[in-house]
């Protein structure tokens, strides 16, 4: 009899690493960028290109960095998420406008509501490979020192709202 | 006889005229077919200033170098065999980093700074890619000391018990009884 028990322990061993393995998801990639600088960024506002923001005027607050746009299907099921996020006055939701145009991003904002203190413009997709995007829409939470703190990628959802960002949040700002 | 011969040959020269007249025929027909042919080559070499890109030779390392890191958009494609719009625009920036004179260890650094190990295909050696990288050689010592324990404990096993003294005389009336069938 204990010479099955040997395989069947290997087996069993097996199937919790594979059965593990079932549940990870490939598609997100763990980003380097957790807990160290955001990239710095200056960048012209969505709405009034005479402006600019950079990533250091946001010193001294926690905000969120959603990265977005028009042309992403994805951004559409998270909006109404994010537009009451922003009535509920939690935090400040900053969108980077992702290689969009900026005509379509404002129609687009007008049709389904503007959760963004600012939207800024990255036209290019440059600073968008400085904060590692590589699917839109991805989320970044930063803290009051500059310092990203969480990455969501994909749509933003009610559980991942309740489970990861907002208490994260309130430990930030706490 | 002789003038069938000679008939013979006659016949024969007229045939030979005839095909190698064909020959020559075919021979124009081919080279007329050709002829485009041979001025498109003549006009590719001639027009060689349609690269692919402005450098080839920079080109050429943004491939070598792009083969070997992962488009996390199609992860199962190099960034330089993918099409997505995200290896587009890795390809693009890894371009102008070379332009500016980065190597190519800085460029990797880049890209895993903001992407991390996964864009490399090939992992790097660390504290947690260690089972990775002595897996496969801990699933092979570990089996081969399996195999021969297992072998040696086979062995005992299968060791010589000696019979008793009946039991040979039992063999031996046994093997007399079938040698005489």
């Amino acid at each position: 009899m204990t010479r099955f028990l040997l395989p069947l322990a290997i087996f069993a061993v097996l199937v919790v690493f594979l059965g593990v393995g079932l549940t990870l998801n490939p598609r997100q990639v763990p980003s380097p960028l957790i807990d160290k600088p955001a990239p710095v960024f200056k960048l012209h506002h969505l709405h009034d290109p005479d402006k600019t923001l950079m990533s250091q005027d946001n010193l001294g607050k926690v905000w969120l960095l959603n990265v977005w746009a028009s042309w992403c299907v994805a951004c559409r099921d998270e909006h109404p998420l994010l537009v009451q996020l922003a009535k509920a006055g939690i935090v400040p939701i900053y969108g980077l406008n992702y290689k969009d145009q900026s005509d379509t991003a404002i129609r687009w904002l007008k049709q389904y509501g503007d959760p963004y203190t600012v939207s800024i413009v990255d036209s290019d997709g440059k600073v968008g490979i400085d904060y590692g995007v590589y699917g839109v829409p991805e989320t970044y939470v930063i803290d009051k020192q500059g310092i990203i703190r969480y990455k969501h990628i994909g749509p933003v959802t009610v559980k991942s709202l309740e489970d990861k960002i907002l208490p994260l949040i309130k430990e930030l700002q706490g | 006889m002789y003038k069938f011969e000679a008939a013979n040959i006659f016949v024969l020269q007229k045939r030979i005229d005839h095909y190698s007249k064909f020959i020559k025929q075919l021979v124009a027909v081919f080279s007329v077919a050709l002829l485009p042919l041979i001025s498109f080559a003549n006009e590719a070499v001639s027009n060689e200033a349609v690269p692919v890109a402005e450098d080839p030779v920079l080109e050429k390392r943004l491939i070598n170098l792009s083969e070997n890191l992962r488009c996390l958009v199609c992860q199962n494609e190099s960034l330089a065999g993918s099409r997505a719009d995200f290896a587009n625009d890795l390809r693009r920036e890894m371009r102008e980093q070379m332009k500016a004179n980065k190597s190519d260890e800085e460029i990797i650094e880049f890209l895993v700074a903001r992407y991390g190990d996964f864009v490399l295909y090939n992992p790097p050696f660390k504290a947690n890619t260690v089972l990775l990288w002595f897996g496969p050689l801990i699933l092979f010592v570990g089996g081969t000391i399996g195999l021969i324990v297992y072998l040696r404990r086979r062995r005992t096993q299968l060791e010589d018990i000696p019979l008793s003294e009946s039991q040979r005389l039992k063999a031996e009336a046994l093997i007399k009884k079938i040698n005489k069938e």
